[in-house]
């Protein structure tokens, strides 16, 4: 027993409960912050302990829902530490070592950029690698950077890790070219392929040889089923794959999943083929860690949704309906799963906190296109509400349908106001504005604070 | 009045929204009864000076920049024509650096640019990244604000007596030391300002389309009827707003 690593996790639980006590936050990443402080080394340590190992899981887009999925499956089976709030840097990690006494397995969703240290330090049995997408360009650099990241952690993985990667994404499927210990997942339903390729489609050329892929199926961004017609570089033979897909507007979808364990019709209570994404990698990493079918099935159908990424809230005689859009990938289907049902008023809150992206450029890179014709009346708020107005009005929503209420809170009682009784006012933050929003919907006791959401 | 435009690689540099400035233009053209014909320039499409009043550039990833960059450089002398010829041109970011004499990576190797501004581009080993204030001054005693925002590893050093853009107040600008940002011959302005740059300064936009109307028509560039941008005018004061609290103060 290492007495320091137990005095140094033992200090870190209690700034946690002070934290929590003084309201000052969830407490999710101060006592790790100290730990990390103190400590590096101690993320190794405690991860060492784990008798069921680590999986670690990196997107730039569904991680936390995807996490959050595995977690309701294998929660069954072990006891977890997992970094559920989100805090997902070293320090998240750490927080979520200390926190969970007697865990058996770890299940840390990581950012893309802590990806190389965590693998380091943590010594995963599997890593779950999804997407990757233009996210806060102001943060990262650029995509191609993180790539060279991803391709030097995958580089330096032991051997006896499974990496499990999405397919349908060339530069994440390229990480595990040549790879034994590989699972590789993706959609195969070209019903719901998009005719073209979307503006804001990534890794449009082929990682070999540059020249543009031709997609027999394009199904999220430049996510689908892609040759390239110059070297023929393709997608790989999918181990786990979405089949005969149903999307039911905000209402779900229905799938089945298909591996070499048979196939399992899942029913999911989230909307949109990017949830099909999210529950398909939740699958096949759970599948990599032994889970059983029943398990898979039972886990994601019970599944409702991470925090803040898709929730409905009753606010009276209305529902509140929040979808998370925190870059244009996860814009645009944002919108797709409004696009059969275009609800009478929307708000969309646009922020430019670190956590939202400095550089809001990227609201030009979404496709709102298709839906303002026939929205009746948008409200553009958040610090950059103006931004949002200027894109909208740009895109062809006329000015007397736009309100530019700036304050979220006027922005949602006007949207309440706007919104006939017993139907829902659909909300679209990115994710500063989310968390005020529910800040503020907590405030008036109608959610539980974030600390709390989930636990169940 | 029809407006030719050409854009460039639109398929390659489209990474700071930069079909948000094509949207402004042709907004604002449209409303003053005039239309504008957007063409894409692609790879091995020629450029025949002449042919369009506008030239527009922007910004990608390394990668899409490398595998453009040559075919750039190749139609350099036909874009100078263009250019001296009284064609309006808008570069932005890695556009603007390419249509320079060049980038030199930092090992020392130079990947040819198209030699329109007299500029060479080094590349930094940080990236200066933030809100942007600059102040321009395009026509003699007409000072403009410009607000955007920022994002490079080039540090793009201006010939000595080559005109920047403007004036830096807040931000790094072209090298984070110069004091100035972008650059600017004839009718032709190249500058690091994303955001997209044009939605939140609307004064530019329309300079733009002035002086594209007049190479259309071969006369002085028109005084445009001028619009409420009432929305232009809230999203400007806080892209400004920004700089001076998050931007880098050059304190001149």
């Amino acid at each position: 027993m290492n007495v320091r690593l137990e005095l140094e996790a033992l200090a870190a639980r209690a700034v946690g409960t002070v934290s929590r006590t003084a309201r000052r936050g969830g407490g999710t990443t101060l006592p790790g912050k100290l730990l990390w402080k103190v400590d590096p080394g101690a993320v190794d340590a405690l991860s060492a302990r784990l008798p069921a190992g680590v999986a670690l899981i990196s997107a730039t887009n569904g991680k936390t829902t995807t996490t959050a999925m595995a977690a309701r499956i294998l929660g069954g089976e072990h006891r977890l530490a997992w970094n559920r709030a989100g805090a997902n840097l070293l320090s998240g990690v750490a927080s979520a070592l200390v926190a969970a006494r007697g865990a058996e397995l770890g299940l840390f969703e990581v950012d893309e950029g802590a990806l190389p240290e965590a693998i380091r330090r943590t010594k995963p049995r599997v890593v779950s690698l999804a997407n990757l997408f233009r996210d806060q360009l102001d943060r990262y650099g650029e995509l191609e950077l993180v790539a060279e990241r991803w391709r030097a952690a995958a580089r330096d993985l032991p051997e006896h890790a499974l990496l499990v990667v999405n397919a349908d994404d060339p530069l994440v499927a390229d990480l595990a070219d040549g790879r034994e210990r590989a699972l590789r997942f993706g959609l195969d339903d070209p019903r719901h392929a998009r005719p073209v390729l979307q503006h804001a489609a990534d890794s449009k050329y082929c990682v070999r040889c540059g020249t543009p892929y031709v997609y027999a199926a394009a199904y999220v961004g430049h996510l689908g089923d892609y040759r390239c017609p110059a070297c023929d570089h393709a997608r790989p033979q999918l181990d786990v794959a979405a089949r005969d897909i149903e999307l039911r507007a905000l209402q779900g979808s229905r799938f089945r999943l298909a591996s070499h364990h048979g196939d399992i019709r899942i029913e999911l209570s989230l909307p949109g083929l990017y949830n099909v994404y999210n529950a398909t990698a939740a699958a096949s990493l759970a599948l990599a860690l032994g889970a059983s079918p029943t398990a898979i099935r039972r886990g994601l159908e019970e599944f409702s949704a991470a925090f803040g990424r898709f929730e409905r809230i009753r606010s009276g005689s209305k529902t509140v309906v929040v979808l998370l859009i925190k870059n244009p990938a996860a814009a645009n289907e944002a919108l797709r799963t409004l696009e059969t049902g275009v609800p009478p008023v929307l708000m969309i809150a646009l922020n430019d906190a670190i956590a939202d992206g400095r550089d809001v450029s990227w609201i030009w890179d979404v496709d709102f296109e298709p839906l303002l014709p026939h929205v009746g009346r948008v409200i553009a708020s958040g610090e950059r509400a103006a931004e949002l107005g200027l894109r909208l009005v740009y895109g062809g929503l006329t000015e007397e349908r736009l309100e530019v209420v700036p304050s979220l809170e006027d922005a949602l009682d006007r949207g309440l106001e706007l919104t006939e009784a017993g139907t829902d006012l659909v909300v679209l933050p990115t994710y500063t504005a989310m968390l005020a929003l529910r800040g503020v919907l907590t405030k008036r006791g109608l959610v539980p604070a974030y600390w709390d959401a989930g636990k169940s | 009045m029809k407006i030719r435009v050409g854009h460039l690689y639109p398929d390659y540099l489209n990474i700071y929204a930069d079909r948000g400035n094509i949207a402004v233009l042709r907004r604002r053209a449209e409303l003053r009864g005039h239309e504008l014909l957007v063409e894409p320039i692609g790879l091995g499409d020629p450029v025949s000076p002449g042919a369009h009043d506008l030239l527009y550039i922007g910004g990608g990833q390394d990668r899409e920049q490398e595998q453009i960059a040559p075919d750039l450089a190749a139609k350099g002398p036909e874009l100078e024509a263009a250019v001296r010829q009284g064609a309006a041109l808008l570069a932005v970011c890695g556009g603007y650096q390419l249509l320079g004499r060049g980038y030199r990576s930092r090992t020392g190797s130079l990947m040819p640019g198209a030699g329109l501004f007299a500029h060479e581009t080094v590349a930094g080993a940080t990236r200066m990244i933030g809100d942007v204030l600059l102040e321009c001054e395009l026509e003699p005693g007409m000072r403009r604000p410009l607000a955007g925002f920022e994002n490079h590893a080039g540090r793009t050093l201006l010939d000595p007596g080559a005109e920047p853009l403007g004036r830096v107040i807040h931000g790094f600008g072209n090298d984070g030391e110069s004091g100035f940002e972008g650059c600017r011959i004839g009718r032709a302005v190249g500058t690091y300002l994303h955001g997209p740059l044009l939605p939140r300064n609307p004064w530019l936009a329309d300079w733009l389309l002035a002086q594209s109307l007049a190479h259309a028509s071969g006369s002085e560039p028109p005084m445009l009827e001028p619009l409420p941008d009432e929305l232009e005018a809230r999203a400007f004061r806080v892209a400004a707003d920004r700089a001076r609290v998050r931007g880098r103060g050059r304190g001149r």
